[in-house]
């Protein structure tokens, strides 16, 4: 049922979990990478569908983990808001691929 | 093929004198340079130049280290193989013909070829530690916020730290030594490497030392790297120490739970490559999603778009309980289980990865496959813990990589124990 291509990998016990309780279709796919704003062709959209299955049916199995009480050891970490130098306009815009009187250029917000 | 450890090769002088006075350092490709080109191993920063220096660059220059070069890596960490770069994967000096690991493969290998006397990495699911076992290095991923990460570029901020590559044990405690300590721009540090003195604790010292293996992580690991590691726990015993078996229980959901975290983790930090402010334009000509979409669809290589997409569906209406919170419940029984094995063992031992280093092109068509490859180096991430990897052996002309696992800022514990099994 699942081939591996690492001759070394055992780790086949690990995978029992895999019980195809997800599913994940194309138009999932094309959902979320709206979401995430990612291009993709249909041979993308395919592709990542089969996997995301796969991949989301192993992730399946922390339904199997009981809800654990965590004592958090965190603390807030503050500081004065205080005025320190940064970095200058120019150094700023520097990776920019596009600039126009010493802003961003972007396209236009819809 | 040449090792191609390096992306980009450019010697960048020191500012003072100290411990790495006379060493020569590389630096992986996501830790920023000022003025020197800094590319994630990713298409989409090409051309990226940081204004500014990393913390742990200041002070591997203030403390006399030549910067030599920026190392390959996976794109922006994201693999273990080093095989997933827009700059074309690393050959394993070590094992030619086969990789490096990862992600941080390039400053592994720069170091087990001579090309640099010392490394740093980034190590946020086993990034320092499977490319130091695959090469035959040594590599320490320290505590969480031991060592500043102001100036490595996010890939998932609650698991990952900078760590040192080195030959030896003692020197990669004495990068450590340099890396350490907190820092004011980045407030998850802390001051637990504030007054350290890892190098001297490198002393091979180990007649009061218990050490827990872990046999959950032996269960599903090659026939051949256990041998290795029995091996080596067998000396170990031999030279004083005290062998115990442990056996956690969560242990079996934490790949899982460090997949889901880490690719939420990821789908949000990596929102910010939109193509305007830095990386490759989708142009500013029409509807500003359609320009995101275009810029982010050329500069991200597949396993990229995979861990956002699935880090967006992770976190998505409907799927954010039954993925991300029960992760976060599994990271914590995680957390659980290692403190209470640290109440009757000092340092907990597997192997560093439960395989040999394939061959080039040989996993990179199987996501998941590649993700298990990972069970044994995720959970110390989860639990923001210490861990070193430190030579093992070989087997079949391959290199194996021993890992301990320390109680939170035991640091000086798992290289004293790594320094043993060295001798």
């Amino acid at each position: 049922m699942y081939l591996w291509s690492i001759e070394t990998l055992t780790l086949r016990a690990r995978l029992l979990h895999c019980m195809s309780e997800s599913s994940v279709d194309g138009e999932a796919v094309k959902h979320v990478a709206e979401l995430a704003r990612i291009e993709l062709d249909d041979e993308d959209v395919a592709e990542f569908a089969e996997q995301f299955d796969e991949i989301l049916s192993y992730f399946d199995a922390l339904d199997e983990v009981p809800a654990v009480d965590s004592e958090t050891e965190l603390v807030n970490v503050m500081r004065p808001d205080e005025v320190e130098s940064s970095l200058s306009q120019v150094e700023a815009l520097a990776n920019a691929e596009e600039t126009e009187d010493g802003y961003f250029k972007g396209p236009t917000v819809s | 093929m040449s090792t191609n450890a390096f992306i980009t090769e450019e010697t960048i002088e020191p500012d003072g004198d100290g411990p790495l006075s006379e060493l020569t350092v590389a630096v992986k490709d996501n830790i920023s340079t000022a003025g020197v080109t800094t590319t994630c191993g990713s298409a989409m920063l090409e051309d990226y130049v940081p204004p500014y220096d990393a913390t742990v660059v200041s002070k591997i220059k203030a403390a006399g280290g030549t910067i030599v070069g920026k190392t390959n890596m996976d794109e922006f960490g994201m693999g273990g193989t080093t095989e997933t770069s827009a700059f074309g994967p690393t050959e394993n000096p070590a094992a030619p013909g086969h990789v490096p690991g990862g992600s941080s493969g390039g400053s592994a290998a720069a170091v087990a070829a001579g090309e640099a006397d010392v490394a740093i990495g980034s190590d946020t699911g086993g990034s320092v530690r499977n490319p130091a076992a695959f090469c035959g290095v040594v590599g320490i991923k320290p505590t969480y916020g031991l060592v500043s990460r102001y100036g490595l570029v996010a890939y998932a901020n609650s698991l990952e730290q900078i760590g040192p590559l080195a030959n030896t044990v003692e020197d990669a405690a004495r990068l450590l030594d340099v890396i350490s300590g907190p820092d004011g721009n980045d407030g998850t540090t802390n001051d637990g490497g504030a007054d350290s003195a890892y190098a001297a604790a490198a002393d091979g010292e180990i007649d009061t030392l218990t050490v827990g293996v872990i046999t959950d992580l032996l269960e599903g690991a090659d026939d051949r790297v256990v041998d290795v590691f029995d091996d080596r726990i067998d000396a170990l015993e031999a030279a004083g120490a005290t062998i115990e078996e442990v056996s956690l229980d969560s242990l079996e959901h934490a790949v899982q739970a460090y997949y889901v975290i880490a690719m939420s983790e990821a789908s949000s930090n990596l929102a910010r490559f939109d193509g305007v402010r830095y990386g490759t334009s989708g142009g500013s000509d029409g509807n500003w999603n359609e320009s995101f979409a275009a810029a982010r669809e050329a500069g991200f290589g597949p396993e990229v778009k995979r861990r956002i997409l699935l880090g967006t569906y992770a976190l998505s209406a409907g799927y954010h309980d039954k993925y991300y919170k029960k992760a976060q419940d599994a990271r914590a029984w995680v957390k659980q289980d290692f403190d209470e094995a640290f109440e009757s063992v000092d340092v907990l031992a597997s192997p560093t990865m439960p395989v040999l280093p394939p061959a080039l092109g040989e996993s990179l068509s199987d996501p998941l496959q590649l993700y298990l490859m990972d069970a044994n180096t995720v959970p110390v991430n989860l639990a923001n813990l210490p861990a070193i990897s430190v030579p093992a052996g070989t087997a079949d002309d391959r290199p194996v990589g021993l890992q301990l696992i320390g109680p939170k800022f035991g640091e000086e514990t798992i290289i004293r124990a790594a320094s043993a099994i060295e001798r």
